[in-house]
């Protein structure tokens, strides 16, 4: 029996880690980025401070990096040791971006990272800048198949489930790869990597300038930076926009839920700005709206109407009832392969099989399932509102204040006054973090958002577990807190040297 | 394009591919890395080591993950039952492995002696715990894995992380590890010179011999010992799969079936008794590029030797037989199948075309005075 202990602590051991892993990630899919055009610009204009440069960032690329590749392993192996269920039930579908990111894209990635470090010597300035422009492609690409089988998770199609094994199936790759979600979410999370790694730069040449020292280095270092920040802020922005505009599409409880939309409001529906949500009341205190925009932004209309939570149960206890006859239907039918009128039941009722599955949650018999087990799952069909809604909300306002300063940097760029705005290089500066802070809140909008499902109307988070003990996911998830706390120690303290180092003391002399 | 029976039979060989090349590649990075505190009496010393595989040790871990991909997404129940069954194996290979990427980055970026030391040890367990555990899960596949499944093919695993420990479990360990650092030594050989040189072709000679000698006896274990598994029940090679659907026996001697009824495929673990000679012989005789050779054909011998002994079992079942996951019913459905077999065709080569490229750039022999001329840009 899969006990709701066992499966908080295995979502928080894949919350823990994954998190954590997506502090390396989006600094290495940026900064790979902006090493490609540092050192483009070397091969043109053969000034050698743009191959220090090349070498300074690169040396705080490859500390992030270590850790990135370190973290990402989990990843891989908690699938199948703590996701067991999960990894059988979908692995036809999900297993394959996996392993086609490894052969397309990290194996790519991974060499080249050694010759980008290794190779300045052997390498001709061309074949150097071909290198890096590979490492680059590889992370990005890298990206690209993981959040295609993320967005699987979001958005399942192109797949069926199959009875004989008991399984989703593939039967469409083409509609996975080009998965609207998927799509929507790669452009948002790249563009939001390469806002961290523009601010990661612009922040720390700051600080050069702040000291007054490194200034020819740092002030180069400033305006690439706040230029491709600005173009990447807008990016994100606007990406995040079509990225919740597939939510809305594909997922409508996440969408209600990060709009405490507790209600179905006339289109087009007004976009609630700032409140106060309440669970227990079902409603917002404080609740300041601006009239149309949510229902613009929602649905692209000014006719549809976005249902609110209260209606997504009413469809939803709905599902749950004829879900119950699904379950009930493929379990005779595992009984005996061949009973046709089972068979028949089945396939009328798969559909919304995932949702019979919730009951497992409650109880094994899902048949017998009494109505207050029903109200209970139809529950558990809404994540809570307040963590979405203020995640939400709280990343939306930190992108804006990128577009803002990345704005203001380029525009003293232009004019060429920016070292003496040392009210900007301070902004730059106690600003480095909050681009991680955005990202990991995207991550909980996304993921928590998805609950309670792992692959949303399909698969409950509840029965994908392996079997295992919680005593089993205490223990590792103790070592796994142990070794990520001393990991970020190292790493943050060797990051934080080299960057105050600077690079004249570290690359510059070499060239 | 293939029938469903072939993409099953292509898989399992590709699988074997997948395990074969991160044993040559991810193998001698490991078995370096084992060697490490031994053949290094000195920072410079150390640091040379290191840098003979700083280039590629990144490329080469991917063999690695994309096996583990690979498996996720060809026998997505075997990646299921055995990650899930094996946890704490598998998260202590895990956490071994996360010394390697910082160990490597992080050592040479301070200068005090006790931070570096300690890192070298750190490399050294994250270079050698994993091979052993790799080694007795192996071990553990000969004996069968307590684990059931349910009506819903949900697995359970009933035995305990220690019952992996068993005396033939560890035998394996000791196997794979000694076989890795013979690959790691024959590498360290074709790198380095004078006094790491000289300690390489030692270790060569002494994991050599281990490996040859560990190997004979898990065989003569297999033979005498070891009960095997066999399908009992008709089986269809083009059903889609159903592990549930088949009866098992347990029978002492049937991990010898296939040699017995194909007996050129005994020519595997010849060639792995070979391979491994040949390349002490080599190392002996000071010719490390054809020793790195037989010892690579080594590794594919001994883990092609695994792969005949068991065929068709992948995952032998000791709890309930049944349940045990063969190449015919583990597998993905055939789309994905053809689908990941297009995918490896065109990336593999690619692969190891740029791989090739990466070590031309760096060949050469990684000396102390190198190390001290490119103190700031090396490891």
């Amino acid at each position: 029996m899969i006990t709701e202990q066992l499966v908080d602590l295995s979502r928080l051991q894949f919350a823990i880690t994954a998190l954590y892993h997506f502090l390396f990630v989006p600094l290495t899919l940026g900064l790979s980025f902006l090493l490609v055009i540092m050192e483009l610009t070397y091969v043109v204009t053969d000034r050698p401070i743009y191959r220090d440069m090349v070498r300074f960032w690169g040396k705080l690329f490859g500390i992030n990096f270590a850790l990135g590749v370190t973290t990402g392993i989990t990843l891989e192996f908690q699938f199948g040791t703590n996701w067991a269920y999960y990894s059988h039930y979908v692995g036809d579908i999900f297993g394959a971006p996996l392993a086609i990111e490894g052969l397309m894209a990290f194996f790519l990635e991974s060499t080249f990272i050694g010759l980008f470090f290794f190779g300045w010597e052997r390498l001709t300035k061309r074949q150097h800048l071909l290198v890096t422009a590979l490492m680059a492609l590889g992370s990005n690409l890298s990206a690209l198949w993981i959040l295609i089988a993320n967005g699987w998770m979001q958005n399942p199609v192109g797949a069926e489930f199959s009875y004989m094994t008991m399984r989703m199936e593939l039967i469409n790759f083409w509609a996975v790869i080009f998965n609207p979600q998927a799509q929507a979410k790669f452009v948002h999370t790249v563009a939001a990597g390469y806002v961290t790694a523009a601010l990661f730069v612009l922040g720390i040449s700051s600080y050069y300038l702040l000291k007054g020292r490194d200034t020819g280095f740092a002030r180069r270092s400033f305006r690439i930076a706040a230029g491709f920040g600005l173009a990447a802020a807008i990016s994100a922005i606007v990406l995040g926009d079509e990225s919740g505009y597939t939510v809305g599409a594909a997922q409508q409880t996440k969408l209600a839920t990060l709009e405490a939309m507790w209600h179905t409001d006339p289109a087009p529906a007004p976009l609630v700005l700032f409140a106060l949500p309440d669970e227990t009341t079902r409603s917002n205190a404080y609740e300041l709206k601006i009239p149309y925009v949510m229902g613009l932004l929602g649905t692209r209309s000014l006719t549809q109407t976005l249902p609110g939570i209260a209606e997504l149960k009413i469809q939803n206890r709905m599902r749950i009832e004829r879900g119950i006859i699904a379950v009930s239907a493929l379990e005779q039918l595992r009984r005996d392969r061949n009973d046709a009128a089972a068979r028949a039941q089945f396939e009328q009722y798969r559909g919304d099989l995932g949702f019979g599955l919730l009951l497992k949650k409650y109880r094994a018999d899902v048949a017998h399932a009494t109505p207050e087990q029903i109200r209970l799952a139809v529950d558990d069909t809404i994540p809570r509102v307040a963590p979405m809604f203020w995640s939400f909300r709280i990343m939306v306002a930190l992108g804006f204040a990128f577009l803002l300063l990345f704005g203001c940097a380029l525009w003293y760029s232009l004019k060429d006054n920016f070292s003496e705005k040392t009210w900007l290089l301070h902004w730059a500066l106690w600003f480095i973090p909050m681009p991680w802070l955005a990202a990991e809140l995207g991550w909980i909008v996304a993921e928590y958002g998805r609950q309670p499902w792992s692959i949303y109307g399909i698969l409950p988070t509840h029965v994908s577990v392996s079997s295992l003990t919680p005593a089993s996911l205490y223990g590792s998830l103790a070592v796994f807190i142990i070794f990520y706390t001393l990991l970020l120690i190292a790493e943050l303290y060797l990051m934080v040297k080299y960057a105050r180092l600077g690079p004249a003391r570290t690359v510059a002399g070499l060239a | 394009m293939f029938d469903y029976a072939t993409l099953k039979l292509i898989w399992w060989l590709l699988i074997g591919v997948l395990l074969i090349g991160f044993a040559i590649m991810d193998g001698h990075d490991m078995g370096v890395g084992t060697l490490l505190p031994f053949a290094g009496r000195n920072d410079n010393e150390r640091r040379a080591i290191i840098n003979s595989i700083g280039p590629h040790w990144e490329g080469n871990q991917v063999w690695l993950l994309t096996g583990g991909g690979a498996i996720f997404a060809a026998w997505p129940l075997v990646y299921a039952t055995a990650f899930s069954g094996f946890y704490w194996a598998m998260l202590a290979a895990l956490w071994a492995l996360f010394f390697r990427p910082v160990a490597f980055d992080y050592r040479s970026k301070l200068p005090h002696p006790a931070w570096r030391n300690a890192w070298d040890w750190f490399l050294f367990l994250g270079s050698a715990i994993p091979p052993i555990i790799f080694g007795v899960a192996f071990g553990n596949l000969l004996q069968g894995v307590p684990f059931f499944f349910d009506d819903h093919l949900r697995s359970t695993y009933t035995g305990s992380f220690w019952q992996l420990l068993n005396p033939f479990g560890l035998l394996a360990g000791v196997v794979s590890l000694a076989m890795l650092t013979f690959q790691g030594a024959t590498y360290l050989m074709l790198r380095s010179t004078e006094a790491i040189y000289r300690r390489a072709r030692a270790a060569s000679q002494l994991f050599g011999t281990l490996a040859f000698i560990t190997f004979a006896l898990a065989g003569l274990w297999i033979v005498t010992g070891i009960e095997g598994f066999t399908i009992t029940s008709a089986i269809d090679p083009n059903a889609r799969p159903d592990p549930l659907n088949k009866t098992v026996a347990v029978v002492t001697g049937a991990w010898l079936h296939n040699y017995l009824a194909h007996p050129w495929t005994m020519l595997v673990p010849l060639i792995a008794f070979l391979a491994i000679a040949l390349g002490m012989l080599f190392s002996r005789f000071n010719k490390p590029v054809p020793a790195f050779i037989a010892s690579s054909i080594s590794c594919a011998g001994v883990i092609g030797t695994a792969g005949v002994s068991m065929f068709p079992f992948v995952l032998p079942s000791s709890a309930d037989p049944r349940s045990s996951l063969t190449v015919w019913d583990s597998v993905s459905s055939p789309l994905t199948l053809s689908l990941m077999l297009v995918t490896t065709l065109i990336f593999m080569p690619l692969i190891i075309f740029y791989t090739s490229w990466a070590y031309r750039v760096m060949r050469g022999k990684i000396t102390t005075e190198y190390v001290q001329a490119n103190d700031k840009t090396v490891y």
